[in-house]
């Protein structure tokens, strides 16, 4: 331990290189700890970990995306593990920030895949084009299909940021033209870690890493492959509005008096309670506010399929093959109002072909009752 | 001529329970659903603290649901103890026989042609869409606890934490619950006119027979092959 703490610094090492304090960065174990849920003996052993080894290597990967998930994380509000993983110092290889370009960027890359077999995190931002052979996002001559392949085989983990690398987001809408693939669906073998969210939200970034980093594993993941600790949870289950909605206080348009009086976004088409996101605790930019908190519906950034689930600012999507402006509410009433306009139609035309078999019915009724008086005298 | 009736206990009790339990609560599942996917703008001049009616309709929509929960079991029980018109072997189609009187009922009933079947419960198509009736309930259940899943610490719908993964998250979830509901309104249509169909062109007290149990049903009826036994076998031709 000691001889690889002098080759290789610890994060505390990198940390106080940088210029912070040891307050700092006992305040960041602190915060990192709260958010991952563990309980105040975890504290110590963030602290413990962070002082004690030295930075995992990752390699951050970069394919169909547009770098929100890069800036949400280097602008999460307490930047330390951000400043760390990817500054010159700690990054392997990140086309974004990367001091290194071309061969010697390549050549980087290969020395941590050979020298750090096993024990480096792959960091992916974005999907990858699978159509005609992967020609839609290529990287120094190199699909992207071909370069997560490569990269992939000896990872120790693999944690696919943002909505894209998890399930495709815009580019996998519909009609989906460079058939852009999630993660999860090209990689075997390797545990992957899905962080959605267009971005995720910058703590929850860090928060994933510092887990990797002081327990040596991957965080608890639910069945979709998801951090329990940031995504057990619906944006509507831990929303402030969320007494607005028991009470049935609804914004009805978003220039009305319901809207300044704070109500509840769910008529005006906030997904929130569709969604599973840390967003209604953790917030975003230092804790200052979320979508919901700025008056806008939530939209579902973190869910599959948010792009072709209709219109943010309705709750129902359009009924796909009926037009522009159907739903299932308007195809039922007309299904329903088909049926009672159908049973209407068959009544009439029963009683107008069943009406001679009723004719008889009563005549025969008339007669057995005539018939009974006469047994009866 | 007297044509004689005979007076047939048909639906037992437990049945009528069930039947009229599970109206109420299908009606109640479906106002207080409509309201839940599009709520009522109510202005009010309270504070949010004092009103709770949104969340009284939620929870009047779980309550039906845990109603309609029960009575599907007691009447799923009752179809291997009941009587032979409660019996599942009158609901699901289990061979070429039971296609063909749906056929028949088809013929007769529905596009009013030339034809002829005999029953004395429901006929063979009744029983069939209350089968299709029983498979969109189960739909309801596991896409309506599918739903339920994450806001519960109670085994049973946590048990459908799956769903939401099976159908591709909440929205796609919420999206069949709120289609299927929709087939429900069109069943208690259908349902309720076929109903007075049957007790206006049948005269033997089809609305009634709900509340007490009895038809009453033309004595010859019972020797015809069709209701004395599935060994007896005629097609009707017309």
């Amino acid at each position: 331990m000691e001889t690889s703490t002098k080759t290789k610094p610890t994060y505390y090492e990198e940390f106080r290189a940088k210029g912070y304090s040891r307050r700092d960065f006992m305040k960041f174990c602190t915060l990192i700890a709260a958010y991952l849920g563990l309980e105040t003996t975890g504290v110590a052993q963030v602290t413990e970990a962070l002082m004690s080894k030295p930075r995992v290597p990752v390699l951050w990967m970069h394919f169909q995306e547009c770098t929100c998930c890069s800036e949400s994380f280097i602008r999460s509000s307490h930047p330390m593990v951000a400043d760390i993983i990817l500054d010159k110092i700690s990054l392997d290889y990140t086309e974004t920030l990367m001091a290194a370009a071309g061969h010697q960027a390549e050549a980087a890359m290969e020395k941590t895949i050979e020298e750090y077999a096993g024990e480096y995190v792959l960091c992916v931002e974005g999907s990858v084009p699978t159509k005609d052979g992967g020609v839609y996002c290529c990287i120094g001559g190199k699909s992207a299909l071909d370069i997560l392949q490569h990269t992939a085989q000896k990872a120790k983990a693999i944690i696919a940021w943002g909505s894209c690398a998890c399930n495709g987001c815009v580019q996998a809408a519909k009609p989906n033209p460079t058939e852009a693939t999630p993660i999860h669906k090209l990689v075997r073998g390797v545990p992957i870690i899905k962080v959605p969210g267009c971005p995720p939200i910058g703590e929850v970034m860090a928060g994933v890493l510092v887990h990797l980093v002081t327990f040596g594993r991957i965080p608890e993941l639910d069945r979709i492959g998801r951090p329990k600790a940031f995504y057990s949870k619906r944006v509507h289950d831990t929303c402030y509005r969320r007494p607005f909605y028991d009470a049935g206080l609804f914004v009805e348009s978003f220039d009305d008096a319901n809207a300044k009086k704070g109500y509840c976004l769910y008529k005006v088409g906030c997904k929130g309670p569709t969604t599973y996101n840390a967003c209604g605790v953790t917030k975003w930019n230092n804790s200052t506010s979320f979508p919901i908190q700025s008056g806008h519906g939530c939209f579902g950034c973190s869910e599959e399929n948010f792009w072709d689930n209709g219109s943010f600012y309705a709750r129902i999507p359009n009924f796909p093959g009926f037009g522009i402006e159907s739903n299932v509410d308007k195809i039922g009433a007309i299904i329903a109002g088909a049926s009672a306009a159908g049973v209407i139609a068959h009544g009439v035309a029963s009683a107008v072909k069943k009406g001679r078999e009723n004719k008889e019915m009563m005549t025969r009724g008339r007669a057995a009752a005539d018939e009974l008086k006469n047994l009866n005298k | 001529m007297i044509r004689r009736l005979r007076r047939v206990y048909v639906w037992e009790l437990p049945v009528r329970i069930c039947h009229w339990l599970m109206a109420l609560s299908i009606v109640a599942l479906i106002i207080t659903g409509i309201l839940i996917g599009n709520p009522l703008a109510i202005q009010s001049q309270a504070e949010a603290s004092q009103s709770f009616w949104f969340g009284s309709i939620r929870f009047t929509h779980f309550l039906a649901a845990y109603v309609l929960l029960g009575v599907i079991i007691v009447r799923v029980y009752w179809a291997f103890v009941g009587n032979k018109y409660a019996s599942w072997r009158a609901l699901i189609p289990r061979n070429s026989r039971f296609w063909r009187r749906i056929g028949r009922v088809l013929k007769t009933d529905i596009f009013l042609m030339k034809g002829h079947y005999e029953c004395i419960g429901h006929n063979a198509l009744a029983g069939f869409s209350y089968f299709i009736l029983f498979l969109l309930i189960v739909l309801m259940f596991i896409t309506g606890f599918g739903m339920y899943a994450d806001m519960t610490t109670w085994w049973l719908p946590k048990s459908f934490i799956w769903v939401q993964d099976l159908f591709g998250g909440d929205f796609a979830v919420r999206e069949i619950h709120h289609l299927t509901m929709w087939l429900f309104v069109v069943f208690i249509v259908v349902h309720l006119y076929l109903v007075l169909y049957h007790d206006q062109f049948e005269a033997r007290g089809e609305t009634s027979s709900m509340m007490n149990g009895y038809k009453f049903v033309e004595v010859e009826v019972f020797d015809s092959p069709e209701v004395k036994g599935e060994e007896v076998v005629e097609e009707v031709v017309e």
